[in-house]
């Protein structure tokens, strides 16, 4: 059977939350072209980043709360799977609470590595949960303290796992 | 580089570079517990790293959630009371989302018992740039 086209979560939010007698949520819609840096060196070569919005953070932590928190947890990318905790209220966490992997692939990342296809990891992956209303707190305060991460480990890449 | 399940979002967005997953939401990097498919999405998104050459454009990735896409009528649709077997069936539609609470929302009760109130990798932003 051919493939049906992709879900389009967009139109399809619209639908149900005016079923549901609310007002429309106001997606994210840039017009210019995304930026772009090069890649300017062998994959083999590289250290990749890791940001994950799924609502991750390792026993230990504190969770995320689930009204616009625009914290965030710094996870060693060698951090046992079986440490991993999920919490979200807008996505089915049955997946993702049985094998984190499926959201924050530590494991498939860490296998990059030992086969030499990048270099390395960087030494923290940057989680946070994604449900957050106000994307211009996204915009002006979660993410810029994201890319200082980033540039703070030097990462030649990044690789962001959205739910 | 953004990996997807949600193809109309990220093109909304815009991103410098996508691979896009058709699956349901929760599993962008591979299905539960198949280490075989999550390793070679992870290739998938290394190759696109090489291959993609201008900022935009979304690679679809060949993987498949199953033979057929009914999962996809079901998602986000307005929920419909149904009876007996078919009830299984609409727990991916509707309103599936769960109230927003303000405090901690721990996967278990155990978790909240050892977190650290000091943990030094938890990272509280002011709310205003």
């Amino acid at each position: 059977m051919p493939a049906a086209p992709p879900v389009d979560y967009i139109e399809r939010t619209k639908t149900l939350y005016s079923s549901l007698g609310h007002p429309p949520y106001q997606w994210v819609a840039n017009s210019d072209t995304p930026p772009w840096s090069p890649l300017t060196k062998a994959l083999s070569e590289c250290k990749l980043g890791v940001v994950a919005s799924g609502g991750i953070y390792q026993l230990g932590q504190i969770a995320f709360h689930h009204k616009d928190d625009i914290s965030y947890r710094k996870i060693p990318t060698s951090a046992p799977i079986d440490e991993l905790r999920i919490t979200h209220f807008a996505y089915d966490l049955t997946a993702a609470r049985q094998d984190p992997n499926a959201v924050l692939p530590l494991r498939a990342l860490n296998h990059l590595v030992a086969k030499q296809r990048i270099e390395c990891l960087a030494t923290n992956a940057l989680t946070f949960m994604g449900g957050i209303y106000s994307s211009r707190k996204v915009k002006d305060v979660l993410a810029p303290a994201i890319v200082a991460e980033l540039k703070e480990e030097e990462v030649d890449l990044a690789i962001l796992i959205p739910v | 580089m953004s990996l997807s399940s949600a193809r109309s979002i990220t093109q909304s967005v815009g991103t410098p570079r996508a691979v896009y997953l058709d699956y349901p939401l929760g599993q962008t990097a591979g299905r539960a517990g198949d280490i075989v498919e999550q390793n070679a999405i992870l290739e998938e998104t290394c190759k696109a790293f090489e291959e993609l050459m201008s900022p935009g454009k979304v690679i679809d990735l060949p993987m498949r959630w199953a033979e057929d896409d009914a999962w996809k009528d079901r998602v986000l649709r307005p929920y419909v009371p149904l009876d007996g077997p078919e009830q299984a069936a609409e727990s991916l539609s509707g309103d599936q989302r769960t109230p927003r609470e303000a405090t901690p929302q721990y996967q278990s009760g155990q978790d909240e018992v050892v977190a650290d109130p000091n943990c030094e990798r938890c990272i509280f932003l002011s709310e205003s740039a």
